[in-house]
């Protein structure tokens, strides 16, 4: 069985400037500031117990007041996951940092939140739309997307 | 030195999403057959039925087919290419990578915007007489993709159909069915109708 | 003197013969050498998820089908167990049962296709193929018995499966896992020590485990890396622990050991089959559960191992009778993410065979 790890556990790995970044603690992950995602992101793919080395997936969710991004991994040695979730308040322009520099798996996933939510990874080499066309107007996932057929 | 195709790639981009805006904005009606390019006197007047029949008895006997296969239908065109349905039997069984061999676009799938142009051109590149089948729900109105914002309803928005299979997809025999309809739709062709 | 030479900007696809659907590859090459790709997606993208959300949970099972569109069956299932997890819906022991069956014989069939259509990018126009084509319509022909489609079977329900096995379904079953092994034995006999499938793939395209787990690789593509990954022992969903098989892996991660991992798989595909119709209890085959059920509020996240690697449904409920949001982890999309680092230096044609033998379906590259 992939057994989560808990919230706490991974927040106490973290030095005390980090803690300072994380929002709120949940049974199977933590929510964090999106400006320190990447420092979180490779404490937790770096250190020794943890060793999360696999980013599974990243999910775009609108919840109308919000946007969230949420992070998979797992660790393959120790058959854990965990996830991280990050919140953007800023709906008409978002902005994150982008985690291709530590996972190039993040490269297409960032890039399909970046086509059907509009968030912006800065960082990342290749930051345009992937599924739709240039020139596409909205972003469909969005909940007030409207459907122009 | 490297050198990455994302530096002049986000121009090709733009250009091609001109192209697909452009051809949605214009495709909102269904394409009717283009009729002959003969006046209707001369259809009246001049008859060729010998010709008519020896040119179309060759022309449905090896109709070659486009690979211009988008989705799931594509499997079930495989099997009848395949040994159990065995397509060969009517000359079909070869499959054209180029459009200037082609004289059949089978719509084997789901027709997204992104993709219309590209399907359009290949249509427009394949020399006459050429025929259209549109395979399965997707390729006749969009089928349960339908309401998507990206995706094209119904394949007569570009192209003109012959033959429409219903089906999601389509059995290997009801695509027979469909060919054998297009067969007889060959067959009366008049070579003045261009 | 090296001759100098000027790169051109190449494209492939996304009507090409090699593409295996409608992908696309924008090449820059220096001679015949690719410097740089770049992979252009989104020709098939039809909106899944979007639609999801304007679906009832029921309703969506069809549109998971056409997903990953040569197994449907294991689409249904990941997205099935997912919403069954966020809900709390047993499953009959007979209904897990069938599903491990559809499982493996929808794994088997894709397997096929991919050895297939990779020999078919080596130049062997076909004749492999259309052999293992030919045992592709057999299980083509069980899967049809139990669900009535050929292709998009929308089989499974919450909380087991549509409709029981027909009394011919078992020994039909049973009559292909006698023939199966030998069918294998003749493609190795054809395939396995062929002088030019050698010299083609091996140590082509190699796939360091480094790179592959950073690249979140996944399934065969990973396995083939030298990982032991598979969510069937990893993670064991519906009754995958109850059976005895291997996780077949590779050594160098080149294209030819992800050829021998699928065939491995098959192997192992088989044993599972034969244990499962061996294991097979009587009994009813599905909870039924209203057409409009509501699941409660909450979030989950599920994966199987379906052919392609892992596939997972971020299935997030707000307690209305249609999922709020659903993510699907396309294993196909995410294999592709270390195609430019896979392609980059190798020729065009060697970069056809390296595109092949990672196996997608841009159904579900797309969605």
């Amino acid at each position: 069985m992939t057994v989560a790890i808990t919230g706490e556990e991974v927040v106490g790995t973290l030095d005390k400037k980090l803690k300072g970044a994380v929002k709120s603690v949940e049974s199977e992950g933590i929510l964090i500031q999106a400006e320190k995602i990447l420092d979180i992101a490779l404490c937790v793919k770096n250190n020794k117990n943890l060793k999360l080395d696999y980013l599974v997936s990243i999910t775009g969710t609108d919840y109308i007041d919000y946007l969230e991004v949420a992070y998979l991994f797992y660790s393959l040695d120790n058959n854990k996951r965990f996830t991280l979730k990050v919140r953007l308040e800023n709906k008409s322009n978002p902005a994150m940092p982008s985690l291709t520099g530590i996972w190039i798996g993040a490269e297409l996933q960032e890039r399909e939140i970046y086509d059907l939510f509009g968030i912006t990874f800065s960082g990342h080499p290749n930051m345009k739309r992937i599924f739709l066309w240039e020139g596409f107007r909205g972003h469909p996932l969005r909940k007030d997307f409207s459907n122009g057929n | 030195m490297e050198i990455r195709t994302d530096s002049t790639s986000l121009d090709i981009d733009r250009h091609e999403g001109n192209l697909i805006e452009e051809l949605r904005s214009s495709s909102t009606k269904p394409v009717t057959e283009p009729s002959g390019w003969l006046s209707e006197d001369l259809k009246r007047n001049i008859f060729l039925t010998t010709v008519d029949n020896v040119l179309n008895w060759g022309r449905k006997s090896s109709l070659w087919t486009e690979t211009a296969f988008t989705a799931c239908c594509t499997f079930e065109f495989i099997s009848l290419s395949s040994s159990r349905f065995d397509i060969a039997r009517f000359g079909m069984e070869v499959l054209r990578s180029s459009p200037r061999h082609a004289d059949l676009i089978i719509t084997a799938g789901t027709l997204t915007w992104k993709m219309a142009p590209q399907i359009k051109r290949v249509y427009e590149q394949m020399a006459e007489p050429k025929w259209v089948i549109a395979m399965g729900a997707c390729g006749i109105t969009g089928g349960i993709f339908a309401d998507s914002y990206s995706v094209v309803p119904g394949y007569n928005r570009i192209l003109p159909i012959d033959v429409y299979i219903p089906g999601c997809p389509p059995r290997p025999e009801a695509l027979l069915a469909g060919i054998e309809l297009l067969r007889k739709k060959v067959e009366k062709r008049s070579f003045l109708q261009g | 003197m090296a001759i100098k030479t000027e790169p051109i900007l190449l494209n492939l696809g996304p009507i090409h013969p090699s593409t295996h659907g409608v992908f696309r590859m924008r090449a820059l090459v220096d001679g015949e050498v690719i410097t740089d790709i770049e992979p252009v997606f989104g020709y098939l993208h039809r909106g899944i998820e979007k639609l999801a959300e304007q679906k009832s949970y029921r309703q969506f099972i069809p549109l998971t089908d056409r997903l990953d569109y040569v197994a449907s069956m294991n689409n249904n299932l990941a997205y099935v167990t997912a919403v069954e997890k966020l809900a709390g819906i047993e499953v009959p022991e007979r209904a897990e049962y069938i599903r491990v069956i559809m499982s493996e014989i929808q794994r088997i069939i894709s397997h096929l296709l991919g050895i297939g259509s990779f020999f078919n990018d080596m130049g062997t126009f076909f004749t492999p193929f259309f052999y293992m084509f030919i045992q592709k319509e057999k299980l083509t022909d069980l899967l049809e018995m139990v669900s009535g489609q050929r292709l998009l079977f929308n089989y499974m329900r919450f909380g087991g499966v549509s409709h029981d096995l027909p009394d011919e379904f078992l020994p039909a079953l049973n009559t292909f896992l006698k023939e199966m092994p030998a069918e294998i034995d003749k493609y190795e006999r054809l395939l396995k020590e062929n002088e030019i499938v050698l010299a083609r793939s091996k140590k082509v395209g190699i796939l360091s485990p480094d790179m592959a787990i950073n690249s979140s690789a996944s399934g065969p593509v990973l396995r083939a890396s030298g990982i032991e990954w598979d969510i069937r022992k990893a993670d064991p969903y519906s009754i995958y622990d109850r059976f005895d098989f291997d996780i077949p892996t590779g050594t160098v991660g080149d294209c030819y050991d992800r050829y021998r991992v699928r065939v491995e798989e098959l192997r192992q595909s088989i044993r599972i089959l034969e244990q499962a119709v061996a294991g097979i209890p009587k009994g009813k085959v599905l909870n039924p559960v209203p057409l409009r059920f509501r699941p409660p509020e909450g979030e989950v996240y599920s994966h199987i191992e379906s052919n392609k690697g892992e596939l997972g449904f971020h299935v997030i409920s707000d307690g209305s009778d249609k999922p709020y949001r659903l993510h699907i982890r396309a294993p196909s999309l995410l294999n592709l993410t270390a195609l430019r680092k896979m392609l980059t230096g190798w020729k065009i044609a060697d970069a056809i065979i390296i595109f092949g033998s990672i196996d997608i379906c841009v159904g579900e590259v797309d969605r």
